[in-house]
């Protein structure tokens, strides 16, 4: 339970010694108690103090730090259930089953928007034969990036597998009520997240009680594979829980296994991927993270844990489309990603070979970045000369959203020698636009 | 401590609009609880999957593939459609009206709409091109030609509902769609304007907005999140209409959905992609507040009433 201001006030000293910045005592309890100062700014607390202090003051739902290849990925954390309300801390990760279409989604690697877009973790599930098992644990590990044991419950299992992909440091998943000690130890020998899982709900609460008593707190949930309502259930229990009743047993990050759950249903497991990924899954397990799943995905992911009070950006530059070149026109827009996406999809539609020139205009859309001053007749001369435009393109035909028409004289006399075209002002109309401006010359 | 299971409870609930006739009549909304939160509350309507039919007979091939070869006209489709598995109710999408496009006549839209709604019995929808004007005038009538059925039109937005819903909605006792852009304020305005021309909440079903994943989807899920929240924790009536979002409209005319296999060979089969991305956009909206998705590929239909069928 979160502890109120007059709570912490009794433990510290009392003496309002104005070290922690402070004028009181009670001033800093009050701070303390409503998150804005941590409890550590006081020296003069008792290590008993402070271990009791942090633990209840502590956020509502733990980060959980997985080793991944060289890196490292951030689960939890989060502090509100709706993305409008704040902002989501860590994005759902995905994970593909080494015995799923594995290699195909190992290929899968690109950039959208500035991140790097593969499945984060390599999984792979204990069937009934421990030297299987381990097999695939090393073909998980030598993919480099993070690793999942589902042991099953077999605490044999998770000893032999854990043992030999240890450095990969994979999380450790299937402790439950009846192993959990063993599985405790196994977790703690190697330094692993611990996966629970629990039949119901208070079965759940309870080994994880029981596992933070043994000084476990590195911990994932796994909602289960009974059903899929069942599985909802737990997911959405868990961190309604955790965030709004305070339950801090239940602040950790979840583990739902979409391919157990569809049972071989490829189209219904993209479907409860999507639903999980919006309804509180941190890391969802698939069969397959081919091309066609993961541009569904990934670009929905992408949308909704974008940080809603900043816009999501392109780099500024030349982008060339339908095989653009030197001698075919240039539009120029502005940098907020949705509007290079529209803006790129319909010019990609058209098939007209041109150049779309992004300009920093700092993330904002067109009108509203041209209102900020931000997309300007100076601004898009800066832009053209700061990228050497001159230089790389020997047109010198320019096209400006519709939208800023009247920026078309200024823009004249700032780009001496450019022809400045006035196009659409909404995206859709890009197509024809272009195929006739084409035809025209 | 033991943990207790907490409910949550709600004084407030999602206005259960009804669609079409008869045995075939589909119910929107009802429910007093976040979508698919059977353990808060028992659901009083599943959330619905409907199968978008465009009266182009190349868009439609663009998302279902080869699922209509063979089909002579528009309502030769929508009967294959009707078929399908999961498929709740058919809208029709009437993209040839469009004057910058095959700028067919009202008279045409609707001889294929009155042809179309004489082969099923289920629920019809009837989407304009986009036009406020072309659709108002579509609209008006469509609904007069389809008296009885208790059509949903979509859409009516700040530009067109006064017509719209004085025609649709006032003379002949359709529902009317109320479409606004991705923002809580302005689907709440178009409700109350509405409202106060006598088109009351239980003749409205609202589209807050569509968008493919990937393209700013997260202001559609932000958008669906805080009309529900505002419609069960304040009681607010003017944000309770269901929730109505045209999917396959938006995620086939994305590059994912679009781009050949030749120009991305990587990427694998155009349609798949297609599938998973009307899919991976359903199955969010869904659970972010939408009470009925329209889709046009048959096989997401079906795994996204798949979904629904588990959930519920
Ligand atoms: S540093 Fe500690 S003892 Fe000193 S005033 Fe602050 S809270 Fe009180």
């Amino acid at each position: 339970m979160a502890l109120k201001g007059l709570d912490i006030f009794k433990l510290t000293p009392k003496t309002n010694c104005k070290d922690c910045g402070n004028p009181t005592c009670m001033a800093f309890a009050m701070k303390v108690a409503s998150g804005a100062v941590d409890i550590s700014k006081c020296p003069h607390l008792t290590e008993d103090v402070l271990a009791k202090l942090a633990e209840s003051t502590a956020p509502p739902m733990k980060t959980i730090k997985v080793k991944a290849g060289d890196g490292e990925y951030t689960l939890g954390g989060e502090t509100v259930l709706y993305r409008h309300e704040k902002t989501y801390v860590s994005k759902t990760l995905y994970a593909v089953d080494v015995d799923g279409d594995f290699d195909n989604s190992l290929k899968v690697d690109y950039d959208r928007i500035g991140e790097r877009m593969r499945f984060e973790f390599a999984f792979v599930g204990f069937k009934g034969d421990i030297d299987a098992f381990v097999a695939g644990a090393k073909k998980a590990a030598e993919a480099g990036r993070g690793v999942i044991l589902c042991t099953g419950g077999n605490v044999d299992a998770a000893k032999a597998a854990a043992e030999a992909v240890k450095d990969a440091k994979p999380i450790l998943n299937g402790a439950d009520a009846s192993n959990y000690e063993e599985m405790n130890a196994v977790a703690k020998q190697y330094g692993l997240v611990l996966g629970v899982r629990g039949e119901t709900l208070e079965e759940l609460h309870d080994t994880v009680e029981k596992l933070e008593a043994l000084g476990n707190k590195e911990l994932i949930l796994d909602v289960g594979v009974k059903s899929i309502k069942f599985a909802f259930e737990f997911a959405v229990q868990i961190r309604r829980a955790a965030l709004q009743g305070n339950d801090r047993v239940f602040g950790y990050p979840s583990l739902v296994n979409v391919k157990l759950l569809a049972g071989g249903n490829y189209d219904l497991e993209t479907a409860l991927a999507s639903l999980f990924t919006l309804r509180y899954g941190s890391i969802i397990v698939m069969s397959a993270m081919d091309y066609d799943r993961s541009l569904a995905l990934f670009g929905m992911r992408q949308n909704i844990f974008t940080d809603p009070q900043k816009p999501m950006k392109m780099e500024p530059g030349i982008y060339p489309l339908n095989g653009g070149g030197d001698d075919d026109p240039c539009l120029i827009t502005v940098d907020f990603a949705l509007t290079y996406f529209v803006v790129s999809g319909e010019l990609e539609r058209s098939g007209v070979p041109c150049n779309l020139l992004i300009s920093d205009a700092g993330g904002y859309s067109v009108l509203t970045a041209w209102a900020a001053g931000k997309f300007s007749a100076n601004s898009i001369a800066n832009f053209i000369k700061e990228y050497e435009v001159e230089n790389k393109i020997k047109s010198r035909k320019l096209i400006l959203p519709g939208k800023v028409a009247v920026l078309k004289g200024e823009l004249q006399d700032k780009l001496p020698g450019w022809e400045i075209i006035v196009g659409t002002s909404e995206a859709v109309a890009l197509v024809k636009f272009l195929k006739e401006f084409v035809k025209n010359g | 401590m033991p943990f207790k299971k907490p409910v949550q409870k709600f004084n407030a609930a999602i206005n259960e609009v009804a669609i079409g006739t008869g045995e075939n009549e589909v119910k929107l909304g009802g429910q007093n609880c976040y979508p698919f939160y059977v353990f808060d509350s028992e659901i009083a309507n599943a959330p619905k999957v409907g199968i978008e039919i465009s009266d182009i007979e190349d868009v439609n091939k663009a998302a279902a593939g080869d699922f209509y070869d063979g089909c002579a006209d528009v309502a030769d489709a929508v009967k294959k459609a009707a078929a399908a598995e999961g498929v709740d109710f058919i809208c029709i999408r009437l993209d040839g009206a469009d004057p910058n496009g095959e700028n067919r006549s009202v008279e045409q839209c609707v001889e294929t709409v009155k042809k179309a709604a004489g082969v099923t019995d289920k629920p019809l929808v009837i989407a304009g091109c986009k036009n406020n004007e072309k659709d108002a005038q579509i609209f008006d009538k469509v609904s007069d030609a389809l008296q009885g059925r208790n059509i949903l039109v979509l859409s009516a937005r700040e530009e067109n509902y006064k017509n719209v819903a004085a025609s649709a909605g006032l003379a002949y006792g359709q529902k009317v769609g109320a479409e606004s852009a991705v923002d809580v304020n302005l689907a709440k305005q178009l409700n109350v304007l509405m409202n106060q021309m006598g088109v009351g909440a239980q003749s409205v079903i609202m589209n807050t907005g569509a968008a493919a994943a990937g393209y700013g989807f997260e202001y559609v899920i932000s958008t669906l999140e805080r009309v529900k929240g505002a419609a069960l924790t304040q009681n607010d009536a003017m944000l309770q209409p269901p929730i109505i979002t045209p999917v396959g409209n938006e995620t086939w005319n994305v590059k994912e959905a679009m781009a050949s296999d030749e120009d991305m060979p990587g990427w694998g089969d155009r349609i798949k992609r297609g599938v998973a991305m009307e899919i991976a956009t359903a199955a969010a909206c869904l659970a972010a507040g939408s009470d009925a998705v329209i889709l046009k590929n048959p096989k997401s239909a079906a795994a996204v009433s798949a979904m629904i069928k588990e959930l519920i």
